[in-house]
């Protein structure tokens, strides 16, 4: 495997992974990754771990500030006035 | 213009994310309550000139920043973003990538779940100086565009993605103080640090 195309492969990891690539672009580096096993790795993982950590940051309101923003919306009137 | 009788209905759906972020963004459940709860108010009050059609996610978190930044910023040490270390490139999958297919029939994902709890990775993004915190934050568990971010943070695009570059290798090298911390990774590759390209 060339060493330059993985070192430019690798230099895009997170624009391609993060989807700011153009199409054509995208997909020489998912043309290379095909034929690269090693570069496939590094993204795969990469990828997980960007995966993980959104799941990781499921936070749930608390019913009551749901309720406390619920209700002071209510009462700040339907032209946005201070209650 | 957006019509403020509808606001409850299309803004609550992003309530949690909001409170996620707020809880990051203070790192303190009472100022994350009080910042969501202002925010919402700000949103709501402001609704008005919401344009019906663009990113209504993305108009809620630029709220939920600039309140963030103009209560709490000036209360805290604003921290020196140049103090973030240089962290080598992959710095997690060079460590730990070895331990996929490690054990037969388990995945990457698999394995990476059994070395970091809900709690690490929090902390993890939390350990984070602001302006990358907030970058990773609305990056990785948002799930936003360089450009929104960019419009969010009122940054340039090209100073979100040298942010997310730094503050993502600095949250694995956490991570990986983690894993090392509970004996579940080898100390002596933790600091085989070498300069990375700039980001």
């Amino acid at each position: 495997m060339d060493h330059g195309d993985c070192s430019d492969t690798l230099h895009e990891l997170y624009h391609f992974l993060d989807g700011e690539l153009t199409a054509e672009k995208r997909v020489q580096i998912q043309q290379h990754l095909e034929g690269c096993p090693p570069c496939f790795e590094a993204f795969d993982f990469e990828a997980e771990i960007k995966q993980y950590i959104a799941q990781k940051c499921r936070d749930r309101m608390p019913d009551e500030l749901r309720a406390r923003i619920a209700d002071a919306i209510g009462h700040a009137g339907p032209e946005g006035a201070q209650a | 213009m957006a019509d403020q009788a509808t606001f409850a209905e299309q803004a609550m759906p992003y309530m949690d994310n909001l409170y996620g972020a707020a809880l990051r963004m203070t790192r303190n459940q009472s100022d994350a309550e009080d910042l969501v709860q202002e925010t919402f108010l700000k949103a709501y009050r402001g609704f008005g000139g919401f344009q019906e059609g663009t990113n209504l996610k993305a108009w809620l978190y630029r709220i939920l920043t600039n309140t963030y930044i103009n209560i709490y910023r000036s209360k805290k040490r604003r921290p020196d973003e140049t103090d973030l270390a240089e962290v080598e490139d992959l710095y997690l999958y060079r460590r730990l990538g070895g331990l996929e297919g490690a054990t037969a029939g388990r995945s990457a994902e698999d394995e990476l779940l059994e070395l970091f709890t809900e709690a690490e990775v929090k902390d993890a993004i939390e350990a984070l100086p602001e302006g990358f915190r907030l970058a990773v934050l609305l990056a990785d568990v948002e799930g936003f565009a360089y450009k929104e971010i960019a419009e969010i943070l009122d940054i340039p695009i090209g100073t979100v993605m040298s942010r997310l570059h730094r503050g993502r290798k600095a949250l694995q090298k956490e991570l990986y103080g983690f894993a090392v911390a509970r004996g579940l990774a080898d100390p002596a590759t933790e600091d085989q640090s070498e300069p990375a390209n700039a980001g």
